[in-house]
């Protein structure tokens, strides 16, 4: 089993905030692995032990990204890409998806390609379908276990929103995954983090890469942004701290009037 | 070039033999789009065995439907959707396409961008004209920003938008539109896709979250499984649905079909009531576009009243009877 899990570097959403232009205050943000992809590293690494074979990683981004990718190795992915270069900025998801099949076909033969669902800065979930259709190799989304692989076909379960769906797909294929409800992450080890600094780090520029260059960054994307801004604040409204009888009557009252309460 | 693109499709979803409701959804939106472009308004079905609902778009505003009725389309598997879809739409050549992002449209939708090679902005949370130029709204970051997108010199523009953000109108069942069928056309016939089982986990007859106008959604403060039982009394009587956060599906209390936010579902009903639920980010990214919100919460530094727009800080188990007594006696008058 040859698998390569696509990942990205993000900031911690949780701690982002942006000015009233609609700039990013990157100060005192912390960037971490994109949680989606983790969990589609850790999924991809429970694979290899039950199969045995390679688990690669893959990024397209700035060079910073690779403390991102170095987690991946150290969580014990044996290998990774990493494709660099000015000639990207400013790819949306189209051109990204692009560049990265281009990777992927250079990279080698892989069984299965992995990916977070989505990532938590962008949240688009393009990638993972896109480079499918690059590639023209099937795909599932919303993958929330790798059941099992057999005779060149893999079964996975995949969460739609009233259930989920136990979806066979031939080889290879591409799988967009998302961490279960309950999933706890695994932290690297001191051992894995020293072995990571031995593994194979490969670095791509755009020229290391064949394909038609006009569909590389802001040329090659389709969709541009007009600008930013932050969201309509919702403001804190009435509270009542006593008189739970008296508020209850009040808080339906008000509820009668806006009208989303007959 | 791009003049030869004309009109907004959307693309319809069945989901269990019905039309999806966010599909009526974007067809009253579209609509309003298309009046403003000065277009018209198709819509596309797949499925298998279609029959009469073909005419319910046209109720909502919809010119043309185009079916395209084949045992393949059943059940739904992504790749032959996204090909079916990517040469009609290639052949329609609308201005503008409307994708629900459910999971199936955030599945099969993003392959047909890739495939005709234009631009596709997701989760779109209005869409707007601006001086003749089709202007998508989206967040990003979580939630912290939101941004405006556009397409220039690619056609069609593609927009995937979640359940719930536009609401329908009225149904007006005498309008009358076009409905033609498609043959589909695939360049390939191979699929390596399979559905072995489809399982439901919601419970039978209980409401869809992302299509309840009301949500009564539980936390870690409700306490238990039992104690969403009263949850579900008060949502029954507003004929809403239970929701549920993170920590309440983790302990086993509810399904994860039941989860509202970032790993779960993003809602966005008439009147979301938080019950014991402090508001973790991932939870408010899922649900703060509700249009009132209501939070009942004993910690009165929960940040969930922060965008609530009534607040009560006390004990759920004492209050939520009250607003079912509340409701009941309304209701009697």
């Amino acid at each position: 089993m040859n698998i390569l899990v696509l990942v990205k570097q993000v900031p911690d959403t949780s701690d982002v905030k942006f000015d009233e232009r609609g700039v990013m205050i990157r100060e005192g943000v912390q960037s971490i692995l994109n949680v989606f992809d983790q969990f589609a590293v850790e999924e991809a690494l429970r694979l290899k032990q039950k199969y045995g074979g390679e688990v690669s990683v893959m990024t397209l981004a700035p060079e910073q990204a690779k403390t991102a990718v170095q987690k991946c190795l150290a969580l014990g992915a044996d290998k990774a890409y990493h494709i660099s270069d000015r000639a990207f900025g400013g790819s949306d998801t189209l051109a990204t998806s692009y560049a990265l099949s281009l990777a992927i076909k250079k990279a080698g033969n892989f069984d299965l390609i992995m990916a977070g669902n989505q990532a938590t800065d962008g949240d688009t979930g393009h990638i993972g379908p896109q480079v499918a259709e690059w590639l023209g190799i099937p795909h599932v989304s919303y993958v929330e276990q790798v059941v099992s692989i057999d005779n060149g076909k893999a079964l996975v379960k995949s969460i739609l929103e009233d259930g989920y769906r136990m979806v066979e797909v031939e080889l290879p294929a591409l799988l967009a995954c998302l961490p279960p409800t309950n999933f706890e992450y695994t932290n690297p080890s001191m051992s894995g983090i020293i072995k990571a600094k031995s593994k194979p780090y490969i670095w791509w520029k755009a020229d290391d890469i064949d394909g038609d260059k006009s569909k590389f960054g802001l040329n090659g994307s389709p969709t541009r942004v007009l600008k930013m801004y932050p969201p309509p604040k919702r403001s804190r409204g009435t509270v009542f701290t006593e008189n739970y009888q008296d508020a209850v009557k009040k808080i339906v009252e008000a509820l009668m009037e806006k009208k989303v309460i007959e | 070039m791009s003049d030869e693109y004309k009109g907004i499709l959307v693309v319809g979803e069945i989901y269990d033999g019905k039309i999806r409701p966010v599909t009526f959804q974007l067809v009253t939106k579209a609509r309003e789009l298309a009046d403003t472009l000065n277009t018209n308004l198709s819509v596309v079905l797949l499925g298998h065995n279609i029959g009469e609902m073909a005419k319910e778009p046209i109720y909502y505003g919809a010119d043309k439907v185009y079916i395209m009725d084949d045992k393949i389309f059943e059940p739904y598997v992504a790749e032959v959707y996204s090909r079916a879809l990517s040469k009609f739409i290639n052949n329609l050549k609308p201005e503008i396409v409307l994708i629900p992002a459910t999971h199936t449209g955030r599945e099969y939708g993003p392959r047909i961008a890739a495939a005709l090679q234009t631009g596709m902005t997701a989760d779109c949370t209005d869409l707007v004209i601006k001086n003749g130029r089709f202007v998508q709204v989206r967040p990003a970051y979580g939630g912290n920003i939101m941004g405006e997108i556009i397409t220039p010199n690619h056609r069609p523009q593609i927009s995937t938008v979640r359940p719930n953000v536009f609401k329908t109108k009225e149904p007006d069942k005498n309008r009358t539109g076009e409905i033609i069928q498609v043959k589909p056309e695939f360049d390939s016939i191979k699929i390596r896709t399979l559905i072995k089982e489809i399982v439901k986990t919601t419970v039978t007859g209980a409401k869809k979250l992302d299509e309840a106008k009301i949500i009564v959604s539980g936390g870690r403060g409700v306490g238990s499984k039992e104690g969403f039982e009263k949850l579900k009394e008060l949502a029954d009587l507003l004929g809403g649905a239970v929701g549920a956060s993170r920590v309440a599906v983790d302990l086993g209390w509810m399904p994860k079909s039941a989860q509202v936010g970032q790993s779960g579902i993003t809602v966005q009903p008439d009147l979301y009531i938080a019950c014991g639920i402090s508001g973790t980010i991932q939870h408010i990214v899922g649900m703060k576009d509700s249009k009132v919100i209501v939070a009942i919460n004993k910690d009165p530094n929960a940040p969930i009243f922060n965008i609530a727009d009534y607040g009560i800080v006390g004990d759920l188990h004492e209050i939520i009877p009250m607003f079912i007594e509340e409701i009941k006696r309304i209701k009697k008058k």
